[in-house]
């Protein structure tokens, strides 16, 4: 029954005889990238810059170094704690965060949302929590609350809310919609479609988020602290303003020492996922 | 007896203005091994989603067991699809999980939201599932992930996927045309008896004819969006061929 010949013949008639279509050139790419080269113009002269302190500044800095030399570890009992405070801080807001954007991610991502309106409410919304940077929610929330560590972590689960339901619908929006469909076409329903078929693909992916944003929630968690929001921060906020720089010296090596020891963590579990 | 499937008058316009399907009709009846031909772009994938509803038609019925489909609530379709598998060109499989449990992905429709969200299949699913495995001879890979099988594998997993479901229809779009000649007879010979022995129907997209001639019962060859043959293999002419696959890049109708 077989049959010899090509079954798919070759259209050579169409390919060739279409007349070449010069792209049009994108004018607003060009448009972009002309008024930023003017306006850094406009600022480097509207800023003004006194470049002179430049120099002076380097040498009060160097002269200042000498000064906080050799650091004052006589208060590690007040700043050890304040740095474990920090990391916990970071660590709450991070895991409420990526518990709340593991619900809203899904129904941001265009390939699984009900529908267009809700991932475009839910996009919105993210966007409006990532653009606020954390400081400023920090600021609000003491308002709200009052002074301590409470204000920072819902400053982070915020802010890290709104980049997380982000990416983690990119990650989403990303998986190969046949595996979706292959669910939908045996009767699953939505939930069990998320749970058997797109966590465990996209699981590395928000696992090695998730990471990257624990690590940036401690370095901003030691920063909230200067406005009051619990922390190492607040330790380094008091003793910068009492001149003793001496203290500031070793609160900073201590922070150093998380972020890095965090960082090389970090690296080591990205390996493994 | 009653056709397991009808399909009435359906047509189906994207919402670019690309008429993928226009006017089909067709009826199957239980135990027909019917399959699909024509050129890329010619609209035989976008007809087996229409019967299962991963694609809204435009207009037209489906009725599958007497019942008008495309008139009925999400929960009903639901229910439906349950009793059509469905094999896919990719495989589609879940990368990371065992193959056991791609395998059990077919008892969702029929597992409770919770359990089946966590993966907690009854035994008897379970004892099922392996029954399948063995029957496509991958007994031995059950515990292994997904995407340590070959190609062949990973469609008879697709298959074994489908089978869990206990279709009445399978639906079968391009099974073999990621797989080398030696997988794609394998995968055909699977799809084939195993549809015969248990009286399941298929419906199955291929684009090789002569593949097509070899197994099919009844060949539906469609171009552009329309059938222009609906018949036995042996009264499938090499004119009629030549007519399916010519000019097979012209661009699709515009509803403009």
């Amino acid at each position: 029954m077989s049959r010899d010949g090509n079954v798919y013949p070759l259209n050579a008639q169409e390919s060739d005889n279409e007349i070449a279509i010069k792209p049009k050139k994108d004018l607003f790419t060009r448009g972009v990238f002309a008024f930023g080269a003017v306006f850094f113009l406009f600022c480097l002269y509207q800023l003004n810059i006194d470049y002179s302190n430049l120099l002076a500044g380097t040498v009060d800095f160097i002269t200042m170094l000498g000064e906080m030399f050799p650091p004052d570890v006589s208060e590690w009992k007040y700043v050890i704690p304040a740095a474990i405070e920090s990391l916990q801080v970071a660590i709450l807001g991070t895991v409420i965060a990526v518990v709340i954007s593991l619900v809203l991610a899904f129904l941001a991502a265009e390939n699984l949302a009900p529908n267009n309106l809700v991932a475009s409410i839910v996009k919105g919304f993210a966007t409006l929590m990532r653009v606020i940077p954390t400081i400023i929610w920090a600021l609000i929330f003491i308002v709200a609350v009052g002074l301590g560590p409470l204000p920072g972590v819902l400053a982070i689960a915020v802010h890290s809310l709104g980049m997380l339901i982000k990416v983690f619908a990119q990650s989403v929006e990303e998986m190969d919609d046949g595996k979706i469909e292959a669910l939908r076409a045996s009767g699953a329903n939505w939930i069990q479609i998320i749970a058997q078929g797109v966590i465990p693909t996209v699981v590395t992916a928000l696992l090695s988020w998730t990471i990257l944003r624990l690590e940036i929630d401690i370095g901003e968690s030691t920063i909230l602290g200067l406005v009051g929001a619990g922390g190492i921060g607040w330790e380094l906020t008091r003793a910068m303003r009492s001149y003793d720089f001496n203290a500031a010296f070793f609160i900073a090596m201590v922070i150093f020492v998380m972020i890095f020891s965090v960082e090389m963590l970090s690296n080591r579990l990205k390996l493994k996922v | 007896m009653n056709p397991i499937l009808q399909v009435e008058n359906l047509k189906k316009v994207y919402s670019d203005g690309t008429v993928a399907l226009n006017n089909i009709n067709f009826e199957v009846h239980p135990g027909e091994f019917i399959v699909v031909i024509g050129p890329s772009g010619a609209g035989k994938s976008t007809l087996l989603r229409c019967i299962n509803r991963l694609v809204e038609p435009t207009s037209g019925d489906v009725v599958f067991k007497g019942k008008k489909i495309n008139k009925i609530g999400a929960r009903q379709v639901k229910q439906v699809r349950r009793e059509i598998g469905m094999v896919f060109q990719n495989f589609n499989l879940i990368d990371r999980l065992s193959v056991v449990n791609n395998v059990l992905h077919g008892r969702l429709g029929y597992t409770g939201t919770i359990k089946g969200a966590l993966g907690l299949f009854s035994k008897k699913d379970i004892a099922e599932a392996e029954e399948i495995l063995e029957r496509v001879g991958l007994s031995k890979q059950k515990y292994k992930r997904a995407d340590e099988l070959s190609g062949g594998q990973m469609q008879r997993v697709g298959i074994s996927r489908a089978l869990a479901q206990r279709p009445r229809l399978i639906l079968a779009d391009e099974p073999i045309a990621s797989l080398d000649p030696a997988s794609s007879k394998i995968i055909m010979d699977h799809i084939f008896t195993i549809c015969k022995e248990d009286k399941i129907t298929a419906i199955v997209n291929l684009h090789q004819v002569d593949v097509a001639m070899k197994y099919a019962t009844r060949i539906i060859g469609i171009k552009s969006g329309e059938v222009i043959f609906d018949g036995q293999p042996s009264h499938l002419t090499k004119n009629i061929i030549d007519e399916i696959y010519s000019n097979a890049k012209q661009p699709l109708v515009n509803a403009q």
